[in-house]
């Protein structure tokens, strides 16, 4: 795994080395094992490379044996041997064992649609001089990150935005469409980013960039029609099974040994039970513990290290550790986040790292893949209640969908019902299972400084994503199409990114994900919805086909979603005040103000009532999370600030000096 | 402005509204309409009552008849200090 970026003049002025250079040295953490950068007249290339696949022969940038092909490459493409088997076949002769170089003549062989034999995760760019276009893909899911801009005479690309800005002709200013959907979404719709002019290639689409002009299509896209409703439960299940088996099997090649994460769900513990009993690799496992008890799941992961005789290690975080590594997680997201989250993943790749692993599999994307989600849940009860909106007893059904959450287990099934209460146009809305969601989140854009409330007012972010949608998306039964919108946009815009490869690679640890390899998702959106979700059983199908392999109690525990403390971490509530310096002076008002984006009386009142502990919801939570990190990324990346977190506490302090 | 009136509209602005405008919240308007109260939003007022008037509430108290806007909260808070004497 790696990082990568690069320069393409339309003005065919040649590249300049040091401004490659420059652009690379920003990502060597995604790659610290060695850099290249090669220039071919106005086309440059740059390259930070994790080694992992053939580790003497695969430095990057990489060149064709005739010298007309070029490629930088972040990622994997795990059926590399079968594709070189064929390559060969085809009369190709190879001077490495790297993945890389495959890339490199599958593209010679097919051209752009070599992409749609490729097994694995990636973002490249092929430099073809023949034909004197660069070619840009990413993959389906969009594991890998590719973000790129125009300026005036060039088009810029690379793995993050912070290699972007290392040019002087790259603006950096906030995009409040994006803020904007981020509050709403969680996330930019691609192809948006954070920052304004700066776009990212969307999952699945690839690009060409040619005499200046550039044409990006899709190549791939998941499909939930027809539900094949004949076959019967087992039927399904063994060929779950085999899928699952052989895109985890896939994922262990490597020339350097593979850890994996254990949260104590199912989804980790499939994939370690599948190393375990299915694969000769030893197995080194890896989790998260949290000093708040709330949040903890150590309990089910010694079930899980017992059952399989992992060799395990863990770290343990609490709220002091989080605030503290925040600033440092915000510099890898490069967004803002509403929740702190990605901060525990980020420690947990340090721990990865620090036990000298380079590569991780995890359980990510069972849950939209597969039908895990409580939003899933929370979507089929709305349904089955909105055709009898008069029933007392129907709303409480979502009582029981969140046991973990006491402050809804409080309510009174009068105000249950009010709260979830449907609205006739929701009924009809493409997006009735997200709504709650987005209609929540929304609610922090009050927060938003009248400046930016007024040059919002006419942008409406549900028509944007409306537009995005497959004209077959209507056709696919409502739990698929909750399903769809986790997997395009939550998926890739969070879970993948400021969770995922940001958080891994921030700490130069590629992660691996058995359920996402195409060809579980494509079978699995075949499944009927009763398979998926049985009743109100979730990921049905799944436990059902590893039921030999997974302890009953990891099977039939209720589903606990991966959450870590939020404003506790910054704010202490037993000394009334904030527990670092840094959260202090970007909630100030000062800095509000001159940052523009919020309204400094309201988020002082948030303070405030933080402050004195009075019972907070996930709407303060997600508002003080979302304002701060906002304020840290403008901090950061427009005006260049570094944030250092220094504690407030004086015995903290003294014991540091 | 009665006492109690300008003491639940403090804690409803300090709370609840943030960056929006306490004059713009009517005596009648319904918190859950409006969508200024979340299902926390509910507890913190209950123990915002509990604590400032010495009243208990019960669960069958926990309505949105009693709990909703304003004014409900002023009558509902009226009658439970009635109840007290």
């Amino acid at each position: 795994m790696c990082g990568i970026a690069g320069i393409i003049q339309s003005d065919r002025q040649p590249v300049k080395q040091a401004e490659l250079q420059r652009m690379i040295d920003t990502l060597n953490h995604r790659g610290p094992d060695a850099s290249g950068v090669s220039t071919s007249g106005p086309v440059g290339f740059a390259h930070s490379r994790l080694s992992i696949v053939d580790l003497a022969g695969g430095l990057q940038p990489m060149q064709s044996a005739d010298g007309m092909l070029t490629v930088t490459f972040n990622g994997e493409i795990f059926n590399h041997i079968e594709l070189r088997a064929q390559l060969i076949s085809k009369g190709y002769r190879f001077q490495t064992h790297s993945d890389t170089e495959v890339i490199l003549y599958m593209y010679a062989e097919y051209g752009p649609e070599c992409v749609q034999q490729f097994n694995g995760q990636w973002a490249f760019a092929i430099h073809d001089q023949r034909q004197q276009q660069v070619f840009l893909s990413r993959d389906r899911m969009g594991i890998r990150p590719l973000v790129y801009t125009q300026t005036h005479g060039r088009f810029i690309f690379a793995s993050e935005v912070k290699a972007l800005f290392t040019l002087p002709d790259v603006e950096r200013k906030v995009d409040l469409t994006a803020l904007n959907e981020l509050f709403t979404f969680w996330s930019p719709l691609p192809p948006r980013t954070f920052f304004e002019g700066v776009l990212e290639l969307p999952p699945a689409h690839s690009m060409i960039v040619k005499n200046g002009q550039t044409k990006i299509w899709q190549y791939w896209n998941v499909d939930y029609s027809p539900n094949e409703e004949n076959r019967s439960l087992d039927d399904w299940a063994d060929e779950l099974r085999a899928l699952l088996i052989n895109a985890t099997q896939l994922r262990l090649r490597a020339d350097v040994p593979v850890g994996a994460y254990l949260s104590g769900g199912l989804d980790s513990s499939v994939t370690a039970a599948i190393i375990r009993n299915y694969t000769n690799a030893p197995l080194n496992t890896f989790s998260v513990n949290f000093t708040d008890k709330e949040y903890d799941e150590s309990h089910y992961q010694q079930e899980m290290i017992r059952e399989l005789g992992t060799d395990h290690q863990t770290v343990c975080c609490s709220y002091e550790d989080i605030g503290r590594i925040f600033p440092q997680v915000i510099q890898h997201t490069e967004k803002p986040v509403l929740r702190t989250a990605p901060a525990p993943m980020y420690l947990l790749s340090r721990l990865v790292r620090d036990n000298q692993f380079k590569v991780v599999m995890t359980g990510e994307g069972a849950d939209e893949v597969l039908g895990g989600y409580d939003l899933f849940k929370e979507t089929k009860i709305r349904r089955f209640w909105s055709r009898q909106p008069e029933s007392k007893i129907r709303p409480l059904l979502l009582k029981r969908l969140y046991p973990y959450m006491k402050n809804l287990q409080a309510q009174s099934p009068a105000y249950l019902k009010a709260f979830f209460k449907i609205r006739q146009d929701e009924i009809n809305s493409p997006f009735f299972s997200h709504l709650p969601r987005w209609d929540l989140t929304s609610k922090l854009k009050s927060f938003f400084s009248n400046d930016v409330k007024q040059q919002l007012v006419s942008h409406d972010p549900l028509a944007e994503f409306s537009g995005q949608l497959p004209a077959r998306f209507s056709q696919w039964p409502s739990f698929c199409q909750a399903q769809y919108l986790e997997t395009v946009n939550l998926m890739p815009g969070y879970i993948l990114s400021s969770q995922g490869d940001r958080m891994a690679m921030g700490n130069s640890v590629e992660g691996r994900f058995p359920f996402l390899d195409h060809r579980v998702v494509e079978f699995a959106a075949r499944i009927p919805v009763r398979f998926k979700m049985n009743g109100l059983n979730e990921k049905y199908l799944l436990k059902y086909a590893m039921r030999d392999l997974i302890p009953e109690s990891i099977r039939e525990r209720p589903k606990q979603p991966y959450r870590a403390p939020e404003a506790h971490c910054f704010i202490d509530t037993h000394r009334k005040k904030a527990r670092f310096e840094y959260v202090n002076q970007l909630l100030s008002p000062d800095k509000l103000k001159e940052n523009g984006l919020f309204n400094p009386a309201a988020v002082q009142s948030l303070v405030k009532k933080i402050e004195q502990g009075r019972a907070i919801g996930t709407r303060d939570n997600m508002a003080l999370v979302g304002i701060l990190s906002t304020q840290i990324v403008v901090e950061q990346m427009i005006h260049k600030n570094p944030i250092a977190a220094g504690n407030n506490d004086p015995e903290m302090a003294a014991i540091l000096a | 402005m009665s006492s109690i009136q300008s003491e639940i509209r403090n804690f409803v602005a300090d709370n609840f509204l943030f960056g929006e405008d306490p004059e713009s919240l009517l005596n009648d308007d319904s918190f859950l309409e409006t969508g200024i109260i979340d299902s926390t939003g509910v507890l913190e007022l209950v123990a915002f009552i509990e604590d400032k008037y010495s009243v208990e509430v019960d669960d069958d108290e926990l309505v949105p008849e009693n709990l909703d806007s304003i004014d409900r909260l002023i009558n509902f808070i009226e009658s439970k200090l009635k109840e007290l004497k």
